[in-house]
């Protein structure tokens, strides 16, 4: 394995990042954390007016504005992300590709912290790659999903975890069944037919909830995708610049041309 | 819960983060051997915990060319817990299974540090604990047949879960017997 950023610390530090008892006091059936009771930070002083990092609360909350989707259909599945990239309020690029392949059916989608996210993006890009040349055989996209969750996972129990959320589309070269997982900063690993992170959940979900099926072909999911993010223009506060998509399919991942001027009447 | 010569463990398929479902199919009922282990709580910790005691039980087997029995994995997951005593996971855990030497139903439950806490009649967690208690102090009894358990602990936990926003969205039921494991999906409503 390639050299890990941190070292574990011990158990001692780690009661820093939690509360002794789970936040508001109720056990969810099983639940994860909503990232703002994630490791409150010390306030700023008030009078100290250079501040060259944005406080881990404009952190959070723009994370969540980034948009990462998935769907999954008959014999593909479809990975998009925003073309934003935001710090503050400002938005500092407007082609920004939140997504690394793993190897030749396997694609990852990431949104979070700015420098965590690429980091930990490559950092599994280059296990798995180093992977695949030791043993001349690819990872599963089961495999690679677990394998980064225990990563994420490591991660977390220690001195400074990665905020990072991820999807993971892939199709498997045996089978050519396609899957999705979905991956929260907790680590929480979840195999799902359509998924997505950040404020994107609550307007997309839902829509498709009702529109998808298991056997959608390539241009049904396109369709679908059309719909979540007309969806996403209409509510989103924010212009989150259109999206890079991508399909894995059993030959390999391919890029997908998507209309991203088209204009969405306000509802 | 514990019948007549058979235990039954069920769960709700619900991952969420606060009210928002993020998939309604995720178990939370993992078999290690004969020894079936139910865990709510943090959904990261399900995961890391349940990938825990596969490792843990496996090594078992390997050491001892033998499946561990419910009493021991019990103790072994109370201690694992206690481990993390000061940055626990947070996770409830049940443990179902029949003793391999008796065949007598063997359940308890843990808090997330790992004390043990032994029922003769049933054990509930997670967010409809509440409602849980209520259903099985109302339709457990004594010496239930597979079949008579089956109903009962699928009626308990339909009910409770429709009584509880967080939890719900399908479930699976397993009904251990001496030679004989059955495991049911159970729909439940999907709203």
């Amino acid at each position: 394995m390639l050299g890990r950023r941190h070292s574990e610390s011990g158990t001692g530090a780690w009661g820093q990042v939690f509360p002794a008892r789970a936040p508001n006091g109720s056990l969810l059936d099983c639940w994860t954390f909503k990232q703002a009771h994630h490791r409150p930070r010390p306030q700023q002083d008030d009078n100290s007016s250079t501040s060259t990092t944005p406080t881990a609360t404009t952190t959070r909350t723009i994370a969540k504005m980034e948009v990462l989707l998935g769907i999954t259909g008959k014999d593909f599945t479809i990975i998009a992300a925003s073309k934003a990239a935001m710090r503050g309020a400002t938005i500092l690029k407007t082609s920004d590709d939140k997504t690394r392949s793993l190897n030749k059916h396997t694609l990852m989608a990431f949104s979070g912290e700015a420098g965590d996210t690429v980091q930990f993006a490559e950092y599994i890009q280059r296990n798995a790659q180093l992977y695949s040349m030791r043993n001349e055989s690819d990872l599963s996209p089961s495999a690679l999903a677990h394998f980064v969750r225990g990563e994420l996972a490591t991660s977390l129990r220690s001195r400074k975890p990665y905020n990072v959320n991820l999807l993971m589309g892939g199709v498997d070269p045996i089978t050519g069944k396609p899957s999705l997982y979905w991956l929260d900063y907790l680590a929480s690993l979840a195999d799902v037919p359509y998924a997505a992170h950040g404020y994107a959940q609550y307007y997309c979900l839902s829509i498709l909830d009702k529109h998808h099926h298991p056997d959608i072909t390539l241009g049904q999911g396109i369709k679908l995708l059309n719909m979540c993010t007309d969806e996403l223009k209409r509510r989103l506060p924010i212009d989150f610049k259109g999206m890079v998509v991508k399909a894995v399919k059993a030959d390999g991942i391919i890029d997908i041309e998507f209309d991203d001027d088209k204009i969405v009447k306000s509802a | 819960m514990v019948g007549k010569d058979c235990v039954a463990i069920a769960c709700d398929l619900r991952l969420g983060v606060q009210a928002l479902t993020v998939s309604n199919n995720f178990p939370k009922i993992f078999q290690y051997g004969d020894v079936f282990l139910g865990l709510t709580g943090l959904a990261t910790d399900v995961n890391t915990v349940s990938d825990v005691f596969r490792y843990k039980t496996n090594m078992y087997r390997l050491r001892e060319e033998r499946d561990i029995a419910p009493r021991t994995f019990a103790n072994l997951v109370s201690s694992s817990l206690y481990e993390r005593r000061f940055g626990p996971y947070f996770v409830s855990p049940v443990v179902a299974g029949l003793d391999p030497k008796t065949s007598k139903p063997f359940i308890c439950g843990f808090d997330s540090i790992g004390c043990i806490d032994f029922a003769k009649d049933f054990i509930v967690s997670g967010t409809a604990s509440e409602q849980l208690f209520g259903m099985c102090e109302g339709l457990w009894e004594p010496d239930m047949e597979p079949d008579a358990l089956f109903e009962t602990i699928s009626q308990a936990l339909l009910n409770a879960v429709d009584r509880d926003a967080l939890s719900g969205w399908g479930a699976h039921v397993y009904i251990i017997e001496k030679d004989k494991v059955t495991k049911r999906l159970l729909k439940g409503r999907q709203d």
